[in-house]
């Protein structure tokens, strides 16, 4: 008994932490898309920003430097963005792939030219990272029943961006239901011609929108290559991005229920890993291919409307073109 | 005369894509520069590599048949109006539906029964994968983009789950099919060219290429001559004036959806009964993307397709030589570059425009001139 609450313990530890980036990309692409733009692009940026933030962390040996590097090039890739889809209308998904493509070419292109490692990033030591916080008496607590292992092993012994990931749900929250910009963002994604009308910039809005989901998927980045490990390699996303735009999808372009898809999905990959090779009492042994798809397949259930109707902003996808 | 904003034809499809390409390869080209290595070196050898000699060739026109495929499938999307963002996965399920023809068929039946039911399998496959989304898009309401893409990786756990578990070869590690019998292979172009007496080198350049060069002329058919492309592109352009036409844009959502599908579908085609002879993971490696670039960058049109298609086959061949060539340069490199085609070809595609339209536009006629 105390041994598979133990696991299951843990299985929720290690989803949590396989979760953190997809919540970070799935707040991201909830500001973009609110904003009437599709971000397909999450994955790139979350790609780039993952190097960027390991190179620098490698030569400067500052972890915080590294965040810094992840996030302004990943908000540059999201400018980017921005001037071909919001300046010069072009087709959003179209530019999303762009970006995507440009990101998987040019991280290893730049990482074999600068570091010589067949496109890694030199292994960052532990004063180079954002390393586990152990709380406070973690370790006494621990024989207090129930609660104590929670704390020690659930709750503590993250690193900062796990933690911030977490935060970064009820600000989204916040900012989109609470304050004047978000009502704005969420307007300008229902009906931009009505903003407009108010005399509120569509342009400056959106490129706000597209703006905050750089900076998200810059933290996302940051914590794939310097946090949950210790160096960029190739293509580490895999997918993590299109993995947090489904999330966000499912989760109905709100940023509660989008967090508990992410936890979902991050739970499903957690269990997938321990279930290889188990066979389950009554069911035999589950695919773990399945488990892995199951987070694409239940976001397709919901697209088709099974279960309840996910309804995306209005004007999404949209170039706005003022009247003249 | 053109109107206000609108450039000439010959502008437009012409000069306009030729600047977005250059601008592609400048910007390319900076990167190169950047990483310390020579641009115009580097394109040399490319272009060597491609086309230098005949192995080269054979492997640029092998990889063309791939794009040509999956360009077309994202056109004929693109003129339904759809973005068929699955082509990678519809091309990865199409090669299963070739390859399990193949395993079904090989040793039973003759090359000539075992072709045609090979295309359709993966036609159908191919489709297949399409169709789902395509209807989820036409009666549910659900964005083809995301289920496209939920679809890619729904295909790619379903092959590793077949190849780890039921098609791999017993007694073997590698998650592969036993090897087609050698009758149902596609023939070699450098047999086929040996069979009327010219000598050419070996390379994976099949038959499969001229399969192509064909669903180009039939594509193209079937979009500008047929009813079918008439509605396709109808509801592509305007689909509530399709409605008062007479067409059932959800049926034509579908239709394209499926033909797009099937048209990825084909690669397996040339990767599995042409090249591979056997089914394994991940031999779409990307195409499905570059179906994308290449539609792209060749306008939608069979003859821009074949063209775009042969400039990445290129760029692909090419890019394999920069990693014998160069110390800091790779293969890597021609992602770079596809994924500046695409946002310079696609996503910026206007960017010029308002500029063109500046140099050539010719002024309207002044009212004493017409007197």
């Amino acid at each position: 008994m105390a041994d598979s609450w133990l696991l299951l313990l843990l299985t929720l530890d290690a989803t949590l932490r396989v979760a953190t980036p997809l919540i970070f990309a799935a707040m991201a692409g909830l500001f973009s898309e609110r904003s009437g733009v599709i971000d397909i692009g999450l994955e790139g940026k979350m790609l780039a920003a993952a190097f960027a933030a390991a190179a620098v962390a490698a030569v400067t040996g500052s972890a915080g430097l590294g965040l810094l590097a992840a996030i302004a090039v990943s908000m540059a890739l999201a400018l980017l963005h921005g001037f071909a889809c919001i300046t010069h209308r072009g087709n959003q998904v179209v530019s999303g792939v762009a970006i995507n493509v440009l990101a998987s070419g040019l991280t290893v292109v730049l990482g074999i030219a600068w570091f010589k490692q067949g496109g890694q990033t030199p292994a960052l030591p532990d004063s180079a990272r954002f390393t586990p916080i152990t709380w406070p008496l973690a370790d006494t607590l621990d024989a207090v029943p129930v609660l104590g292992p929670i704390y020690k092993e659930l709750i503590s012994g993250h690193n900062i961006l796990v933690y911030a990931a977490l935060a970064a749900v009820p600000l989204t929250w916040f900012i989109v239901y609470r304050t004047r910009f978000g009502l704005r963002l969420r307007a300008v994604g229902e009906s931009p011609a009505a903003v407009d009308t108010a005399g509120i910039s569509v342009t400056g809005l959106r490129f706000g929108a597209v703006l905050a989901c750089g900076l998200l998927c810059g933290l996302a980045g940051a914590y794939l290559s310097t946090g949950h490990s210790a160096a960029f390699i190739r293509d580490m996303t895999a997918g993590k991005g299109y993995m947090a735009l489904a999330a966000m999808i499912f989760g109905k372009w709100r940023p509660w229920p989008a967090l508990a898809a992410c936890l979902l999905f991050g739970f499903l990959e957690a269990v997938a890993i321990r279930l290889q090779g188990v066979a389950l009492p009554g069911l035999g042994e589950i695919p773990v291919q399945l488990i892995q798809a199951l987070p694409y397949i239940l976001t397709v259930v919901l697209l088709a409307g099974f279960i309840g109707r996910a309804v995306a902003p209005k004007a999404i996808g949209l170039p706005y073109v003022k009247e003249r | 005369m053109t109107a206000p904003g609108e450039v000439p034809r010959w502008v437009d499809i012409g000069l306009i894509p030729l600047i977005n390409i250059t601008a592609a390869f400048l910007v390319s080209g900076l990167v190169i520069l950047a990483i310390g290595e020579n641009p115009i070196e580097a394109l040399t050898v490319m272009l060597r590599g491609a086309f230098g000699y005949q192995e080269g060739l054979g492997y640029t026109l092998y990889y063309t048949t791939n794009f040509i495929f999956t360009g077309l499938a994202v056109a004929v999307a693109f003129h339904a109006g759809l973005f068929n963002i699955g082509g990678e996965g519809q091309a990865y399920i199409g090669g299963l539906g070739v390859g399990l023809v193949c395993l079904a068929f090989d040793g039973a039946l003759p090359f000539a029964l075992v072709l045609p039911i090979a295309v359709l399998g993966g036609a159908a496959f191919g489709g297949a994968w399409a169709v789902v989304p395509a209807y989820l898009q036409a009666y549910r309401g659900s964005h083809i983009v995301i289920t496209t893409i939920m679809f890619n990786f729904i295909a790619s756990a379903l092959m590793v789950y077949l190849l780890v578990n039921v098609l791999i070869q017993p007694g073997q590690m590698s998650p592969e099919s036993r090897e087609f019998v050698e009758d149902v292979w596609l023939p070699f172009m450098h047999e086929m060219l040996g069979w009327v007496g010219i000598e050419v080198t070996r390379s994976p350049l099949n038959a499969s290429f001229l399969f192509a060069l064909i669903c180009c002329g039939l594509v193209w058919a079937f979009i500008w001559r047929t009813g079918w492309g008439y509605a396709i592109r109808a509801t592509g352009h305007n689909e509530s004036a399709a409605v008062y036409a007479g067409i059932d844009p959800k049926r034509i959502i579908v239709l394209s959806m499926c033909l797009s599908g099937g048209l990825a579908g084909l690669v397996g085609l040339n990767e599995i009964m042409g090249v591979q002879h056997r089914l394994l993971l991940n031999f779409t490696a990307g195409y499905g993307f570059t179906g994308i670039a290449v539609a792209l960058m060749g306008r939608n049109h069979p003859v821009g397709i074949v063209l775009a298609s042969l400039l990445f086959g290129a760029l692909y061949q090419g890019g394999a030589e920069l990693d014998f060539e160069f110390a800091t340069i790779t293969r890597d490199l021609v992602l770079v570059i596809q994924g500046l085609v695409i946002l310079f070809s696609g996503a910026l595609a206007y960017m010029f425009n308002p500029i063109m339209a500046r140099w050539f536009q010719r002024p309207a006629p002044s009212p004493e001139a017409t007197e």
